[in-house]
């Protein structure tokens, strides 16, 4: 009997062991694969048109698979009617709209903060527009690639008006609310440090639970992006009585990311995001484009491609940035749909602005 | 009374002092029968006052409910296609129609929960923000269940058709929903809401049923493979919490796959939920068979049955009436456990509330949300709760 029971516990044994070479030899396998294959394109730029390009897959399946946010006002969230709305989406759609003519051809992925990166390199999405900030490490160790940033946001401070807290300074020994887990967190305490003030950090699960706090009162001021700052600030019972201190903590490049290995895709999502700020410094809306159709100006020409060949160049009908423009609209109108002056939000565009009026907006030349 | 009997003389008989008989009486009995009694009484219903009047006062004047009458499809079926709702519909009236049936035949608790439904079509069918041709479904819907009530027990062999509608409802449920090629194929991204929660929650206690069954089985079998095979996979799934095999599924699982495949994730979460149940589920049923005499397999052997039969016939049926109430508790935490994959990224009620609450037109008004999703799910999980509780007096459970 004694003997058996030796057995079987050998048995087990090898079971689990085999069990977990199984997991490393997949894990090993994926790892190498992806070296692999962004190895390859850095190499020579042409090795996604051999494989399955994602063009190809996209135009196969009919739709832009998205991954996107649901829950972040302004930017990802469901309307109504079921569908969904928001900056960060109205991007997917100008993607569609260039490849389809229709900007209705997406299908939104909502993704947790976590699974964003997984859902992009297993290729369950076509591309990840999910207010993710370009960092180093995503850009290199995840394996993405970063088209333009579309929204630069920045986290920010709020406080009470009547508190005659003005600058971060007036902070000492105050208590700040701040959400767990995110990056606000750390650069909080990377700036308080720095400048030497002492502060007490409450931190708190979800924003909603935050700002309760704030508003009853056992926080003196809260920390987030700017943008979630302003939205959130609209909801207060008093707007008026708050205040977003001027200084920003951090830098938040938000911006469209794809998968590394493709640098067509990659193209793509970029010079559709150009565009549309292209678009806009040029002036041209979604209502007046079909008046440039026909414009001397050879910049306008190019971009909507009465001349030239650039949207072949990208695997892509010469039109495509007129169908982004006349479907979506340009990068203002965009703007102001979702987070401009006609919102709840009304934030104003500061840095969002193009780099002719003193903003961080700057779309190479078409041509 | 008592100086009546003593004396032994016929006087009318008076009714009872004032002060022991009524609300008066009752009251001084149970509430103020003596000073410190008084005082908690006192200190409890000042409580009680305040937090009702700030609780009521917030339900009726302050929050604003819109959020929820706006999106009231939303939280029940999601994103799904509003030209394709027919097919919801449908199928919510094949429900309708089995319970009519089974209310019309067996009464009791079955009465009761089609009562507790009709009660809910009709709550919606009064309500404001309900649309046209929702009402026109509901209406349907009441028909079909007072209808069937009526003339299910004139059906002949109607027993045998309900129970047989019973088990095809759920893959014809499946199959309205998902369409399958041969109606419109509705993708599971556009699954959310209530329809979803619902979805995974019945799947997963549909499925984990038989492969509990067949893992308490495996975990007392003598062949040894089977045995480590299922206790260490009980044990495994039972030593980590519901919300790491979901993180499992999405994460690492498309990460293993390899390239090309790609398993839809509604249905790794599926597939998550019921492994996860299973091995409750097995645990419960093991509960149970080691609840059964060794008589009962002796006798079983005696009257010259096989292992299998033995096991059909005799044993399995004690040993799952012994673990009704533990199976039902199961299956309800598990329907409330799949709001977890609100975290996960999927539209359920919770995460539809979410998607919500982030539509500018409604910031802020998060607690109306959340409370009308609590609701939602106390309506269900106490009926199935309360349906069990029947189930159990009408067995006999815990009476031997």
């Amino acid at each position: 009997m004694a003997k058996r029971k030796h057995a079987f516990s050998l048995l087990l044994a090898s079971i689990f062991l085999s069990f977990s070479l199984l997991l490393v030899a997949c894990s090993d396998d994926g790892s190498s694969d992806e070296t692999a294959s962004s190895d390859d394109t850095e190499d020579t730029a042409s090795s996604a048109e051999e494989g399955d390009s994602t063009l190809d897959t996209v135009k196969e399946r009919g739709n832009l698979v998205l991954g996107g946010n649901n829950q972040l006002p302004g930017f990802g969230y469901v309307n109504e009617d079921g569908d969904y709305e928001g900056f960060d989406i109205d991007f997917g759609r100008a993607i569609a709209a260039a490849i389809f003519d229709d900007p209705s051809a997406i299908e939104v992925r909502p993704l947790s903060a976590d699974e964003r990166f997984t859902a992009l390199q297993t290729g369950e999405v076509d591309v990840l527009i999910r207010n993710t900030t370009w960092t180093t490490t995503r850009d290199t160790d995840l394996g993405t690639h970063f088209a333009p940033t579309t929204f630069y946001d920045g986290q920010g401070l709020m406080v009470r008006k009547d508190s005659g807290i003005t600058s971060v300074e007036d902070l000492e020994g105050a208590t700040i609310g701040v959400e767990t887990g995110t990056t606000t967190e750390l650069n909080l305490a990377d700036q308080f440090r720095k400048l030497g003030i002492e502060y007490e950090q409450q931190v708190f699960d979800d924003s909603d639970a935050l700002v309760a706090a704030y508003e009853q009162g056992s926080v003196d001021a809260w920390t987030t992006d700017k943008s979630g700052l302003v939205s959130r600030q609209a909801t207060l019972s008093d707007p008026e009585a708050h205040v977003i201190l001027d200084e920003t903590l951090s830098k938040e490049p938000l911006g469209p990311t794809v998968r590394q290995g493709d640098d067509q895709w990659f193209n793509i999502v970029k010079w559709i995001t150009f565009a549309t700020m292209e678009a806009e410094e040029l002036g041209i809306t979604s209502e007046n484009v079909d008046d440039f159709l026909d414009s001397d100006n050879p910049v306008v020409r190019r971009l909507l491609g009465d001349e030239g060949e650039l949207g072949a160049m990208l695997g892509l009908p010469n039109d495509f940035a007129y169908r982004v423009i006349k479907h979506v609209g340009n990068y203002g109108e965009i703007y102001n749909r979702h987070l401009g002056p006609d919102t709840v939000f009304g934030l104003e565009r500061g840095v969002n602005s193009l780099w002719t009026e003193g903003g961080l907006l700057y779309s190479p030349p078409f041509r | 009374m008592k100086t009546n009997m003593e004396t032994g003389t016929n006087l009318p008989t008076s009714s009872p002092p004032k002060s022991t008989i009524g609300i008066l009486g009752w009251l001084k009995q149970n509430l103020f029968n003596n000073w410190y009694n008084s005082i908690l009484t006192i200190l409890s219903v000042l409580v009680l006052y305040f937090a009702l009047k700030g609780t009521l006062t917030w339900v009726f004047t302050t929050a604003q409910w819109d959020i929820v009458a706006d999106n009231f499809r939303l939280f029940m079926v999601g994103q799904f296609p509003v030209e394709e709702i027919w097919r919801i519909w449908l199928a919510l009236s094949l429900v309708s129609l089995l319970f009519g049936l089974s209310a019309g035949i067996w009464r009791g608790t079955n009465l009761h929960l089609s009562v507790v439904l009709m009660g809910i079509y009709l709550i919606h069918i009064l309500a404001s923000f309900t649309s046209v041709n929702t009402k026109m479904w509901l209406g349907i819907n009441i028909a079909i269940l007072v209808v069937s009530f009526f003339t299910g027990p004139r059906i002949p062999k109607h027993k045998v058709v309900t129970i047989l509608g019973w088990f095809l409802a759920f893959p014809i449920t499946i199959f309205l929903v998902n369409g399958f090629g041969v109606l419109p194929e509705v993708s599971t991204n556009l699954w959310g809401g209530l329809l979803l929660t619902l979805l995974i929650s019945i799947i997963a206690i549909v499925f984990a049923f038989p492969i509990g069954i067949l893992l308490a089985l495996g975990r007392t079998s003598k062949l040894p493979i089977i045995r480590y095979f299922c206790i260490f996979f009980i044990e495994f799934v039972r030593g980590i919490p519901l919300i790491t095999v979901l993180f499992m599924a999405m994460l690492l699982l498309p990460l293993f796959l390899p390239e090309g495949i790609e398993i839809n994730n509604v249905l790794r979460v599926m597939v998550a939920c019921t492994l996860f149940t299973s091995a409750y589920m097995a645990e419960n049923v093991r509960g149970g068979l080691q609840s059964i005499p060794n008589g009962q397999y002796e006798a079983a052997k005696a009257i010259g049955l096989n292992p299998i039969q033995s096991m059909t016939f005799i044993i399995m049926p004690q040993a799952l009436r012994a673990v009704i109430p533990a199976i039902v508790g199961q299956s309800i935490s598990m329907f409330k456990d799949t709001s977890l994959v609100a975290i996960v990224g999927l539209a359920d009620i919770l995460g539809i509330a979410q998607a919500v609450k982030s539509n500018p037109d409604y910031l802020g008004r998060i607690m109306e949300a959340y409370l009308f999703v609590a609701l939602a799910y106390w309506v269900i999980a106490y009926s199935m709760s309360y349906a069990s509780r029947r189930l159990e007096k009408q067995l006999g459970v815990g009476e031997r």
